[in-house]
């Protein structure tokens, strides 16, 4: 293994680039269960947001309108569950695993003519600053407008949950649906709001994979990403800051374990391939152990029905 | 009495004209592991379905069917509705074709690349894939500046195993000092996985990068990277127009159009069958020319020998990685040992996963 400066960076840059689906739809669905609901659809709004983004950019071969549309199917996904969930009062985990099956099996019928065509190339950012700087470079530079906007979203997430209204309303919900209701908050409006957003973030994450990560499409193609997301936000403790972190660390594990097998290290690989699963889960409880502050941060109605009485 | 009797005999034999109007037509039945058009293994076969169905003979086929439980179904629906020879295209398909061929002796069964001939209606069928790594060594060995191969790999079978050293052993020859590096991603389709097995291979200094999975997200990387690559089971040029030196490609539909032919006419016979080069079933793409005139000569005499046998990928003397020999000078390897191969030969680094 070579060593030197420039090749961490390189290192560097790639992990952060297979981070970013992970820290999309994490920081959506936090953003979901932060106002009480448990979305566990995750897995199918990625998809659709994968297949919508890729069928766009083929049909329209505009890769803006690609990128909205995946949002946008995203939240219609979502609207699905919002109106079963929160109009029709149906159980959260339930309708979150179907809205999974129903994306992914959806995402293969409507993939059935996009197989097998070449994705169009997604314009990066600063490639001759990524040349140009040792190290620094490969790390800043030369990423899809869409990574930079990942890295900004868990600390925007922090800011709008903890400094803005907004924020304390939604937090406000998910505590205790019953009193922000008595205070005159529409909790069923909110919750909408937070699931729709949760959607579109998640259709975005989908579509990162199908037009800048490998762009082409593909049945499955998230393959499981979705499920890996809803466990950051749980071990994260509801925190933007440490889903970033678990993001990281599981990327990085993932590209580390590879460059480990090219070297020829002697570690069995299905120990290697277990290693990113292991090493996010022990370094987020560890870094989360203050129950106090766990206290403080989980919704306390996560995933429970709330119906105002009239 | 009597008109229960009549309703009886009219049921009975409203049903056997159904069976016998059901199997009055010969039908060909095919299982697929993934979708049609994944421009790759399924692709393939479908490829040779589309032969088939040329002839004029009508075929039915269920796509991306995991191998497991849904196998059984499907396989068992197929035979149940009337289909006369039934292709099962996946090595998983391999116990639920023996079974369903057991309850449905009448029907003929095909099932690629698999050991398993349990009852006298199901044959087995491959392809000397390896004999197509051999010549993608050959280049690799010639192509590399930095002498060091990427290899991704998906489950440590004989038949991934068998390609490594193929490849090896051919680069070798030409090149002394090439290594070949092996990401195992187990997983035969990750697009994902797989373009992070081969960029974590070209970060390593692997200016060549080959792949035993069916995506054709690794080429679309080394296009990007800069680097050679080769494309896997079906031509995948146009993913990456300048980074694919040639591809293996699997061609089905020879074999699928000579048994067919011999189920309608009941010729059929069980036999295991396992064509290269020679038989037209491993295919190349065809070659680059950034790779020179002179290397594309020398790749397609060696494809010549190949086939007409002069030549052999797995040719004396052969040593495992620790030095012991495998196969002794001026010998080959037959096809027993090519079958059950679970060792690297000497070159190859690391070890083969448990």
């Amino acid at each position: 293994m070579s060593f030197d400066l420039n090749f961490i960076g390189i290192l560097i840059g790639a992990i952060m680039a297979s981070s970013v689906p992970l820290i999309l739809a994490a920081s959506g669905e936090l953003i979901t269960e932060r106002s009480g609901v448990l979305n566990l659809g995750v897995e199918g709004m990625m998809i659709i947001g994968a297949i919508s983004g890729f069928a766009l950019m083929v049909v329209t071969d505009n890769l803006f309108f690609a990128v909205v549309g995946s949002m946008l199917s995203g939240l219609i996904l979502s609207l699905i569950f919002g109106l079963l969930t929160q109009s029709l009062l149906t159980n959260h985990v339930a309708t979150g695993l179907a809205l999974t099956i129903f994306g992914i099996g959806m995402s293969a019928m409507i993939g059935k003519n996009f197989v097998g065509i070449p994705g169009k190339e997604f314009p990066l950012l600063f490639l001759n600053l990524k040349e140009s700087i040792p190290f620094l470079g490969p790390i800043f530079f030369g990423h899809s407008i869409i990574l930079y906007f990942a890295f900004g979203l868990p600390f925007l997430t922090n800011y709008f949950l903890k400094k803005t209204k907004t924020g304390l309303i939604i937090r406000a919900v998910g505590d205790s649906p019953t009193s922000a209701s008595n205070q005159g908050i529409n909790v069923t409006l909110v919750r909408y709001s937070c699931i729709l957003y949760g959607g579109a973030m998640c259709g975005l994450a989908g579509a990162y994979l199908s037009l800048i990560y490998t762009p082409q499409w593909i049945e499955n193609m998230t393959g499981g990403r979705g499920w890996i997301a809803l466990a950051l936000v749980v071990f994260a403790t509801w925190s933007p800051i440490k889903v970033l972190i678990g993001a990281l660390i599981f990327g990085g594990i993932t590209i580390l374990q590879l460059h480990m097998q090219a070297v020829g290290l002697r570690i069995p690989v299905q120990l290697l391939s277990a290693l990113p699963y292991i090493m996010t889960i022990i370094v987020l409880v560890v870094i989360s152990r203050d129950s106090r502050k766990i206290k403080l941060n989980t919704p306390t109605s996560l995933g429970q029905i709330f119906y105002k009485e009239k | 009495m009597y008109k229960l009797f009549l309703r009886s005999l009219i049921s009975v034999l409203f049903l056997l004209g159904l069976s016998l109007y059901a199997n009055a037509e010969f039908k060909v039945g095919f299982v697929y592991v993934g979708p049609t058009g994944d421009h790759g293994w399924t692709y393939q076969h479908h490829e040779g379905r589309n032969a088939v169905e040329a002839l004029g003979i009508k075929t039915t086929y269920v796509e991306s069917v995991p191998e497991g439980a849904d196998a059984e179904r499907v396989i068992r629906q197929l035979a149940q509705s009337g289909h006369d020879l039934i292709f099962t295209t996946s090595f998983g398909y391999m116990d639920p074709t023996n079974k369903v061929a057991k309850d449905f002796p009448n029907v003929k069964f095909e099932h690629a690349t698999g050991y398993k001939r349990e009852h006298s209606n199901v044959s087995t069928y491959s392809a000397r894939f390896y004999e197509g790594r051999t010549l993608l060594g050959h280049m690799a060995g010639k192509m590399t500046k930095t002498n060091t191969i990427g290899y991704i790999a998906s489950f440590p079978i004989p038949e991934v195993i068998r390609g490594i050293n193929a490849m090896t052993l051919a680069a070798q020859k030409v090149n002394p000092d090439i290594k070949t590096k092996i990401v195992w991603v187990f997983t035969w389709y990750d697009p994902g996985k797989e373009s992070e097995a081969a960029q974590a291979l070209i970060d390593q200094g692997a200016d060549i990068i080959m792949q035993h999975t069916d995506s054709t997200a690794p080429v679309q990387v080394a296009e990007k990277a800069g680097v050679w690559s080769f494309g896997q089971a079906s031509d995948m040029q146009r993913f990456a127009p300048k980074s694919i030196l040639t591809s293996i490609i699997d061609d089905w539909a020879p074999y699928y159009v000579e048994r067919s032919i011999a189920a309608r006419d009941g010729t059929w016979k069980q036999q295991d069958t396992w064509h290269g080069l020679k038989e037209g079933m491993v295919a190349m793409a065809p070659y680059n020319s950034a790779m020179g005139s002179d290397l594309i000569k020398e790749v397609e005499q060696l494809q010549k020998d190949l086939a007409s046998g002069k030549a052999h990928s797995f040719t004396g003397p052969i040593y495992d990685q620790k030095g012991n020999i495998l196969v002794a000078e001026g010998a080959v390897a037959d096809d027993g040992m090519l079958a059950g191969m679970n060792v690297y030969v000497k070159g190859v680094e690391g070890d083969i996963p448990q």
